[in-house]
């Protein structure tokens, strides 16, 4: 097992290199002074180019300025926003939290109804209720996320007023303590909803589609013929042995929490990293686009690593060839 | 082999979803020349549903219908230009690295592994920033992102294909390996691909509607997504300027997804008697974009 997880985090080496490497390579391709590029298109400071050509060792080789762009990233330093006018790191740690707030709620929602609506359908196999949580997840899968979004704001904060329609906080409300908490809560729902909805479809097709496979297993058998009731057998031997797939997708989306959210973020104008990106793409501001793209890419490869220590914890197997 | 045809039933949504399919075809095709110029402005701003705008006008006095017509070829043509691409790239690269083998397959599938895991909208959204919002680099970068899946299913087969004996029976005929790989295993190993066409189609529109919803299309071309951010700044006073360009998205993308589940439970006979559709291979993990 150890050696079976060391492989995976050399394997993720590479994987991280080469994300750097895309991001280098995309910053010297694009048209223009690469200096300005790392600027963005934003008057800065006179000075402050030559600062940044002599740091990226912009006048040296390739090799040179790759080790240069590597040596500051691991100072973790991803540029200046003059857009934003502070430090794209500190700028896009800030917005993490933010997206965080939403993404995570969402997704613990999504992977306990997920699999909870999975689990009912696989066991009415063929009923009213199958069909009907199978057509909710064909639906969700099919839905655009940025127009659900839109249809509950049309609802619920238009029409009937419970919610607030956009932002994190009231603007120009002096709420503190337990107020402004409730004033944040208040203005989560939506968002959080949107993505709770869409990502319970995706979890609860998988979910269905596993359970009904491993309840078809030999274990089953023979745990009924132990004289287990279908309650235990169910939940103990048939859902715990689905859960694989369950959990690659669950993990998989946590890897893209960050970044998960672009379009609810945009629809309710939700400060996270989404908006963000969305704002620094149409001002052209460069540093805070790779940073995101940087950021995204490695939390992908860390979770794909929690995914698969998941397994490990979940699948009976690996843990029984680990200690042959 | 029996020929696929006697396979092939569709069920109910099957069919639901092939006519739907036909039908968007065929506003595609002869829409622009039925409806009136999608981009004239009157003085009917903002009238919702009625006798003489059958979807209502928006907020410059522009048919809402007719808009929506003229986006339908849009989609179409994304979604499906996009899945031919990644159909290509995918089908080579799986079949090589199923055929050949070895170190070459090894790195093959990491570098499909590492794609697969891509964040899509995220890097979509970044390429068409760098290198500007065409339609030509909206089809590439959906079929960059998108051909992953399709190699690791096609290498699948290819694998389970190459020792069969038939193809033992071709070789031993003397024919060149590149021959049987490109005549024999490849067609064979087409069906296992096809459902993740149609689901490809699906995902390429659901992306192209959400760029387009950014605001980060392709400047002057009317879609759907295109449509809905529009309508979204209305919110107030034009629900139909939401509601029915956001129905036509779904419904096409439902039509795709169905009619790739159709397919694969078509063509897949060791799974057409039971409820799941697809081999969980084939089903997209990713809630991503979102």
């Amino acid at each position: 097992m150890r050696r079976y997880l060391s492989v995976r985090v050399m394997w993720a080496i590479p994987t991280l290199f080469g994300i750097v490497l895309a991001g280098f390579v995309l910053t010297r391709v694009l048209p223009g002074d690469p200096a300005q590029i790392l600027v963005g298109d934003f008057p800065a400071p006179p000075g402050y180019i030559e600062e940044i050509r002599a740091r990226y060792g912009l006048d040296q080789s390739y090799v040179e300025q790759f080790v240069a762009y590597i040596s500051s990233l691991l100072h973790a330093d991803l540029g200046y926003s003059f857009m934003h006018g502070q430090p794209v790191t500190r700028l896009v740690f800030q917005r993490a939290g933010r997206t965080l707030l939403i993404m995570v709620p969402a997704l613990v929602i999504a992977s306990v109804v997920g699999v909870f609506l999975g689990s009912a359908a696989a066991r009415r196999q063929g009923t009213k209720w199958d069909t009907l949580i199978t057509a909710f997840a064909i639906t969700g899968r099919s839905v655009p996320v940025f127009w659900l979004a839109i249809l509950l704001v049309m609802v619920f904060a238009v029409r009937l007023g419970w919610f607030p329609t956009s932002g994190m906080r009231t603007v120009g409300s002096s709420l503190t303590g337990l107020g402004a908490i409730t004033d944040v809560f208040r203005h989560m729902v939506l968002p959080m909803a949107t993505l709770s909805l869409a990502y319970t479809t995706v979890v609860a097709r998988v979910a269905r589609t596993s359970i009904v496979e491993s309840s078809h297993e030999d274990f089953v058998d023979t745990a009924l013929a132990k004289g287990l009731d279908d309650r235990a057998v169910h939940w103990r031997h048939v859902v715990r042995n689905s859960l694989i797939p369950v959990v690659t997708v669950i993990g998989f989306n946590f890897g893209f929490a960050l970044t998960g959210a672009i379009l609810t973020e945009t629809v309710f104008g939700w400060p996270g990293v989404g908006s963000l990106l969305i704002t620094a793409v149409t001002a052209r501001d460069y540093p805070v686009i790779l940073a995101v793209l940087l950021l995204a890419a490695v939390m992908v490869v860390v979770f794909n690593l929690v995914t698969d220590l998941a397994y490990v914890l979940i699948d009976p197997r690996a843990k029984v060839s680990d200690e042959a | 082999m029996k020929p696929e045809r006697r396979r092939f039933h569709l069920n109910g949504s099957g069919w639901f979803a092939l006519c739907f399919v036909a039908l968007l075809v065929v506003v595609a095709v002869t829409g622009p020349a039925l409806v009136g110029d999608p981009a004239a402005i009157s003085r009917d701003v903002l009238q919702p549903p009625g006798s003489s705008h059958t979807l209502g006008t928006d907020h410059l006095g522009r048919d809402v219908f007719a808009r929506m017509v003229i986006g339908t070829r849009v989609s179409l043509v994304v979604g499906v230009l996009a899945a031919a691409m990644a159909m290509l790239i995918g089908v080579t690269l799986g079949a090589v690295s199923g055929f050949v083998g070895g170190k070459t397959d090894l790195v093959l599938m990491r570098i499909a592994e590492m794609f697969q895991a891509l964040p899509t909208l995220v890097v979509a959204i970044a390429f068409v920033a760098l290198l500007g919002a065409s339609l030509t680099n909206i089809v590439v970068v959906i079929a960059i992102l998108s051909w992953a899946q399709i190699a690791r299913v096609t290498r699948a087969e290819v694998l389970r294909i190459r020792n069969q004996d038939f193809v033992n029976a071709v070789r031993a005929l003397g024919f060149r390996e590149s021959t049987i790989l490109f005549r024999e295993i490849i067609p064979n190993a087409i069906p296992a691909v096809l459902p993740l066409i149609a689901l490809g189609v699906a995902e390429a529109i659901l992306q192209e509607s959400s760029i387009s919803f950014l605001g980060l299309g392709s400047p002057d071309t009317i879609t759907w997504g295109l449509l809905i951010r529009e309508g979204n700044q209305q919110i107030l006073r034009a629900w139909w300027m939401i509601v029915f360009p956001g129905i036509a998205v779904f419904l096409t993308i439902l039509a795709f997804n169905l009619l790739g589940d159709a397919v694969g439970r078509a063509l897949n006979p060791k799974t057409r008697t039971e409820e799941p559709a697809l081999a969980p291979e084939l089903i997209a993990v990713k809630g991503g974009g979102s």
